[in-house]
């Protein structure tokens, strides 16, 4: 028997909402919007938030908040450290800037124990950073995180669109909740993807532009959150009655 | 002290086992420690009594049986086989320390010592497994 299968649900009781940023390709934004969307929450309503980086293979979202230097601290477990009022756990942690070179069984054994260990205490919400697509991070969430609701992201390339319209299909029919679906990256050029995804029953909570500056602004979190592409996704989130978010003067 | 966490998923895991087999009592639990994740076997059994102590009902003569299990690698691509004793010695302390809390760290830092790739599997001794446990209904 496994004994860390039976402790995760202990670990994660005492967050009140999980929600997995995910989409079918990679470098859709996922990582920007899951960073992003965690120092939002935090900031705005003074939510208690906490943010995994599920990407074993790619971490990302310490580069893009510019996390350096911080480390958990161990009592009856893990502690993430906080920054910036956001609990921050990944994997680099322990794996510093070495490659991870993971197989499929390994990815989910080092999630398990990731599980199992951290001790996020009270959170109004975990912010999951997925990897792209359909594979180990995604079933293991939804195996062993079973609050977790999906916010999808797709960028207007038919390319992105066909794969997400594949994962949301595996979501539905596991009755997973979805909170809907962001479309990123969009030019003058792109034509909606609005009309596309209605025959999915999938909300359709709103559209990014291409930012040519957000590139800039990563790795420092004050600049971040002045890009356009922020601000739109905290306009996105103010609409969408999922997250609760209170007008705050300030941001 | 992440020996904790695992004492208590042990626990956990003892408790939901005597439930779905209508236990009155657990008279042992047979606990499996992986050489790879470097368990404090003191820390590890200290803790253990102490999350054990408000489960006095069903665990209150609970005997632990705690063995320790040898880390054995094999190479994916050349077939190697050889042990975590004889890899330690390319572990620096913070090295040891993340494989210690995630096992399959050791990818970042060990090497099949024959051709140096390190895509292995860990075939034994990866970490804290419950072997069985024994009760009375
Ligand atoms: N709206 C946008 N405008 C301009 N650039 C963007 C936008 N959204 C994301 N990017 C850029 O796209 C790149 C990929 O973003 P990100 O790493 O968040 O994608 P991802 O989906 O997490 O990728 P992966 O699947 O590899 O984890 C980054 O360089 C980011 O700056
Ligand atoms: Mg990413
Ligand atoms: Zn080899």
């Amino acid at each position: 028997m496994d004994p860390r299968l039976e402790i995760i649900d202990e670990r994660l009781k005492e967050i009140k909402r999980v929600i997995a940023i995910t989409g079918g390709k990679g470098g859709i934004g996922k990582s920007l919007v899951a960073s992003t969307l965690a120092l939002t929450l935090s900031k705005s309503n003074n939510y208690r938030v906490g943010l995994l980086d599920l990407d074993f293979s790619g971490p990302s979202t310490d580069l893009i908040l510019g996390i350096e230097g911080i480390y958990p601290k161990e009592e009856k477990g893990i502690i993430p450290p906080e920054i910036y009022g956001i609990r921050f756990m990944s994997v680099i942690y322990y794996a510093q800037d070495n490659p991870t070179p993971l197989r499929g069984i390994d990815v989910s054994n080092a999630i398990i124990e990731l599980l199992a260990i951290t001790r996020w205490g009270r959170l109004d919400f975990l912010i999951v950073d997925m990897p792209p697509g359909i594979g180990d991070a995604t079933l293991d969430t939804i195996r062993l995180m079973k609050k977790t609701q999906f916010l999808t992201l797709t960028t207007p390339s038919i390319v992105a669109l066909g794969t997400v319209k594949k994962m949301l299909a595996m979501l539905k029919e596991l009755n997973l909740p979805i909170i809907g679906i962001i479309e990123n990256m969009r030019t003058a050029k792109s034509p909606s993807i609005e009309g596309q995804i209605n025959g999915l029953d999938v909300p359709y909570l709103g559209a990014i532009d291409f930012d040519e500056n957000l590139e800039n602004s990563i790795g420092d979190k004050n600049r971040l959150l002045e890009t356009a592409f922020a601000q739109r996704l905290r306009e996105i989130l103010l609409r969408a009655p999922q997250f609760k978010l209170n007008i705050v003067s300030g941001l | 002290m992440h020996e904790w966490a695992l004492a208590e998923a042990v626990v956990s895991t003892a408790l939901k086992a005597a439930e779905k087999e209508r236990l009155q009592e657990i008279t042992k639990i047979k606990i499996v420690m992986g050489e790879l994740q470097q368990i404090d076997a003191e820390i590890f059994a200290s803790a253990l009594k102490e999350v054990i102590l408000p489960q006095k009902e069903t665990l209150k003569n609970a005997k632990i049986e705690i063995k320790a299990e040898k880390a054995v690698f094999k190479c994916r691509v050349c077939q190697h086989i050889w042990t975590f004793a004889e890899a330690t010695n390319q572990l620096n302390e913070e090295e040891s320390e993340s494989i210690h809390f995630i096992p399959e760290i050791s990818h970042c830092y060990l090497r099949c010592p024959q051709c140096k790739s390190s895509d292995f599997e860990v075939i034994k001794g990866r970490g804290v497994w419950v072997d069985s446990i024994e009760g009375e209904q």
